[in-house]
């Protein structure tokens, strides 16, 4: 009998969160779309979320174009086509690896410290200051953080693609020694604009995700420090993972 | 005027209130006392609309705060000031934008008369050279202070204090509460208050209810609880004013509980 009361009392706890999150996310995109928009706040939002983390992306991008450019090189050279390492460090990176390794590193450096913000300011009270003024602390604190998001990662997830390919270059063409025309020749050849648009599809809905995984984290932390360091936890692990599959659903229902 | 009605509270197991009924006239200030731990804070959040009861009402000049909409409850907290046990001040932001925020977002104010009035209302709480300051700058006391003014900036018309001399020193908790004194004279807003410095509290207070396990022990003027023959009341009383052992054979013995 106390197994399944608990049982149950666990399945409802379940839905019940389940159901605040889904209800977080129609919240929030409802005060997206109606002013007004606490225009500071979203800047600073830019600033954090994309500026900031420009430089991480950058090294990021250029390691992985760097790797893919070696590993693509042997492979290829085994079926003898060592003259499409361009094209298939592009597409990699276009497709799957700019999106998704942007919006882990992302996760990582940005997510944590949104969820360890706002989970602070509801642990001293300050949303509840929001509040008691008459303001709605959905625009102050989450909106600016999620359209932020949805803007910054497309641009981060091109700037690590641009940076992949070059890396890739520095490794197939200056040191592997594939041509310049062929490295960039094919790839305009096999690279269709669809893949690209594939690609900011996914780094949008990526930065749709971090975003609102990571406020409402915060914004429903448990009690003391303790609550802040699970939350930020789960946060980055809860974002992490959903990334990965919705980068599934996304590759294989879509296109 | 705010009146409560019956409210209940549970947090999971634990049952906070238990059928609390009381009413704050316009223009009084009323001081809830008791134990820790005995729902204090739990009325004040009712109050301002920050909890929702398991039961029970709140009516604030005659509308039930649980049943505003979003618009009609942001109307209703722009009247009301709430001094946070913590301060609850913004961390990023200074002392003097943190006092403007309110001003700055809620009314249409030019910044020389923001600034102008937040400086009056700095100057008013004794910190008139700390604008520039952070929260993680100033001590205990001084976020107190900044968190009053910054409550008191748009001159609410209902004031509730959640414990504002709480861990500070004697010498500043008297001064803040000899300021919420002459603020009240001077704006003359209708006030709850926390807080367990009675022999002050005492002195600004029109009505005093303490709470016990939830319900409501006693209501009066301060003279009337100091007089309360209740044995809970009493040691309670009793040992929140620190009154020397010597001095409690004034109370009767068989109703005493030490």
């Amino acid at each position: 009998m106390t197994f399944i009361r608990k049982l149950g009392a666990l399945s409802l706890m379940g839905l019940r969160r389940t159901g605040r999150l889904g209800l977080f996310l129609v919240k929030t995109f409802i005060f997206a779309v109606t002013p007004p928009l606490k225009f500071s706040q979203f800047l600073k939002q830019i600033q954090f979320i994309g500026f900031q983390s420009a430089l991480v992306i950058f090294l990021t991008g250029a390691f992985t174009g760097m790797v893919l450019g070696l590993q693509g090189y042997y492979t290829l050279s085994r079926f003898g086509s060592a003259a499409l390492l361009g094209p298939m460090v592009a597409l990699s990176l276009i497709k799957e690896l700019g999106p998704v390794l942007s919006a882990l590193m992302v996760t990582g450096r940005a997510g944590s410290a949104m969820t360890a913000e706002i989970g602070i300011m509801r642990i001293t009270e300050q949303i509840d200051a929001i509040e008691l003024m008459g303001l709605n602390p959905f625009r102050y604190l989450v909106v600016p953080r999620f359209l932020a998001g949805i803007l910054a990662l497309p641009l981060l997830t091109a700037i690590f693609d641009v940076v992949g390919i070059f890396g890739g270059y520095l490794i197939g063409v200056k040191l592997l020694g594939i041509g310049e025309g062929t490295y960039f020749g094919e790839m305009a050849n096999y690279v269709r604009v669809r893949d690209v648009i594939e690609g900011i599809y996914k780094s949008l809905s990526f930065g749709v995700l971090i975003t609102w995984v990571c406020c409402y984290k915060g914004y429903y932390v448990g009690f003391g420090a303790e609550g802040v360091s699970k939350a930020t936890t789960q946060a980055v692990v809860l974002s992490s993972v959903l990334v990965l599959f919705w980068d599934y659903v996304l590759t294989s229902a879509l296109f | 005027m705010i009146k409560i009605e019956n409210l209940y509270k549970s947090f999971e197991d634990l049952e906070v209130l238990r059928g609390v009924s009381l009413q704050v006239e316009r223009g009084e200030i009323l001081a809830l006392i008791g134990g820790s731990g005995h729902g204090k804070t739990v009325i004040l959040k009712h109050v301002a609309g920050l909890m929702k009861p398991d039961r029970g009402n709140v009516y604030i000049d005659g509308k039930d705060v649980f049943r505003l909409s979003r618009d009609e409850l942001e109307q209703l907290r722009s009247q009301l000031g709430f001094l946070f046990q913590s301060g609850a001040l913004f961390s990023s932001l200074t002392v003097f934008d943190n006092v403007a925020f309110p001003l700055r977002e809620k009314t249409r104010l030019s910044e020389q008369e923001i600034r102008e009035k937040v400086l009056a209302a700095l100057e008013q709480v004794g910190l008139g050279g700390a604008g520039e300051k952070y929260p993680a700058q100033i001590s205990g006391g001084m976020i107190k202070r900044t968190a009053l003014a910054r409550s008191l900036v748009r001159h609410p018309g209902i004031m509730l204090f959640d414990e504002p001399t709480t861990g500070l020193d004697p010498v500043i908790a008297h001064t803040i509460l000899d300021l919420i004194k002459s603020i009240h004279q001077d704006l003359g807003f209708t006030g709850m208050i926390v807080s367990h410095e009675l022999a002050r509290v005492f002195q600004i207070v029109q009505k005093v209810v303490m709470l016990h396990d939830g319900v409501i022990l006693f209501v009066g003027t301060p003279e009337e609880i100091m007089a309360s023959r209740n044995p809970i009341v009493r040691q309670f009383i009793t040992e929140a004013l620190s009154i020397p052992s010597s001095a409690r054979g004034n109370f009767p013995r068989d109703e005493r509980t030490d």
